[in-house]
């Protein structure tokens, strides 16, 4: 069953045409990645189906609701973490957790999540002092604390070391785990390979592929006669670029 | 929901209460500088004809509560509000069911509060330690600094609204700042301030709100020029955030 249908999106700021033409969409329980370039649409597309920004085109269905129309009652089901959206600087992390659970109606129990998040030794630490990696795992907390159906995780490892790295791709498996569909934006391919069920391939504003990572693997090495392509090959492929060596 | 908006406002209380900074310049300078100025400053402390038999301590504590008025409004609010847009903290609330402008009604609030708790302990001190009476006209006193408050609330949310980033928000919250304080009369009290000044004074806001707040204090309900002033500055200033005020 779709969660997420996506057909013919379109948005603009002004002149600048963002997403042209983007239509994917996604399972009940699947990882989903979006790979792309940096300025290929990826974030307004997220930004979009989280109910962020208005559509200019298209269709969006997000849990059989439309965001535009039905924004307040997908706040409450779609947990959602941005980029570059960070906490206060003295807000301790249990207040954060606290506070907002108390925006949803039907919240999971932060303290709980302090845990499965590895927090819980950090529970009384401002926000200004965690790691990178603390402050990461404090955001994902936060998109989970509503206890929502879909969970939009948006760049979320970059600038972490890759032990972090790891602990975060160990923790999305474990959000899926809860039954969460998430919906990742990255353009590390390593990750999209090793976690997601399936990939849209986003550029320069359109789809330009859908399809299980092993499937597009597959298919750039039949039509350029690889034998041990990567995600990244395929990426590579798919936004116009030379595979090189 | 009112629990979500209760605990925000608890959470910006809290986080305002850690923040030394605003808490020693917003709340406690202004009692603080009239301690200072009672206490170091020769003859601050006796009555002179030039002030029509009273002392310049008692002319001081009207503009040192503008003082007050004008630290939290014009420095201490835009830095926050555009602190947590730069940050994205009104973009991430904008994720869930409550919403940023729930945010910024709880900035006010704290920041109204953390106001009055400034405008309190200056009144104390004055009145404790200096012997200045208590303003005459009570109702009008209240009207005067609630007027003053808002518009200069407003003027801080403009700021907010125009700044594209925290710095900016704080360098345009001092440009404001200084020239605030001068119309409000810090270096030219009462009497002493040139007809000529008192007349721009007139129709700054808190100009208007400190010498409505002085005129209450000596047993007059401010004029009606200062009450229009103010209003005009929040229902204007108000305006103009509202219509540029941007989330991220």
């Amino acid at each position: 069953m779709p969660v997420i249908e996506i057909s013919n999106l379109r948005k603009t700021y002004g002149q600048t045409v963002a997403v042209s033409d983007v239509s994917f969409t996604v399972d009940s329980g699947e990882i989903f990645g979006i790979l792309g370039p940096n300025g290929a649409g990826k974030t307004t597309t997220v930004e979009v189906l989280s109910g962020l920004r208005r559509r200019d085109g298209g269709t969006v269905r997000v849990l059989g609701k439309d965001p535009d129309r039905d924004g307040a009652e997908l706040r409450e089901l779609v947990g959602v973490q941005l980029q570059e959206s960070e906490l206060p600087e003295r807000i301790r992390v249990w207040e954060a957790l606290d506070l907002y659970s108390s925006f949803y109606r039907k919240p999971a129990d932060w303290r709980e999540l302090l845990d499965v998040l590895g927090l819980s030794a950090r529970r009384d630490a401002r926000y200004g002092t965690l790691s990178g990696g603390q402050k990461q795992r404090l955001s994902i907390a936060l998109a989970l604390v509503g206890d929502p159906q879909v969970a939009v995780l948006d760049e979320l490892t970059t600038g972490l070391d890759p032990a972090a790295r790891r602990e975060t791709w160990a923790l999305i498996e474990s959000v899926r785990n809860r039954g969460v569909t998430v919906v990742l934006v990255t353009h590390f391919m390593d990750e999209a390979e090793r976690l997601c069920d399936r990939v849209a391939v986003i550029d320069a504003g359109r789809t330009v592929a859908v399809d299980k990572p092993a499937a597009l693997i597959a298919k750039v090495q039949a039509e350029r006669g690889l034998t041990r392509a990567t995600l990244e090959d395929a990426y590579l492929a798919l936004t116009g670029h030379e595979i090189g060596v | 929901m009112s629990t979500a908006v209760a605990r925000l406002t608890i959470v910006e209380s809290k986080l305002f209460l850690r923040d030394t900074t605003t808490m020693v310049m917003g709340v406690a300078f202004p009692a603080v500088l009239l301690l200072l100025l009672g206490l170091a400053i020769p003859g601050f402390r006796d009555a002179t004809d030039d002030l029509d038999g009273l002392r310049p301590i008692d002319i001081y504590v009207p503009i040192v509560l503008a003082m007050a008025i004008c630290t939290t409004s014009v420095s201490v609010l835009p830095t926050y509000l555009a602190t947590y847009r730069e940050r994205g903290v009104l973009r991430r609330l904008a994720t869930t069911p409550v919403g940023p402008v729930k945010l910024l009604g709880a900035q006010l609030v704290v920041n109204g509060a953390g106001t009055l708790v400034a405008v309190g302990l200056a009144v104390v001190v004055g009145a404790v330690a200096f012997g200045v009476d208590l303003p005459q006209q009570v109702l009008g006193f209240l009207i005067a600094l609630v007027f003053g408050t808002a518009a200069m609330f407003a003027m801080g949310l403009l700021i907010a609204a125009v700044a594209p980033r925290a710095k900016t928000a704080t360098g345009i919250g001092m440009l404001v700042y200084f020239p605030m304080l001068f119309f409000a009369g810090v270096w030219t009290p009462g009497p002493v301030m040139p007809d000529g000044l008192r007349r721009v004074s007139d129709f700054t806001p808190l100009g208007a709100a400190s010498q409505a707040m002085q005129d209450a204090w000596s047993g007059s309900f401010p004029s009606a020029l200062h009450l229009v002033v103010m209003v005009g500055y929040l229902l204007a200033a108000g305006a103009l955030a509202a219509r540029l005020f941007r989330w991220e």
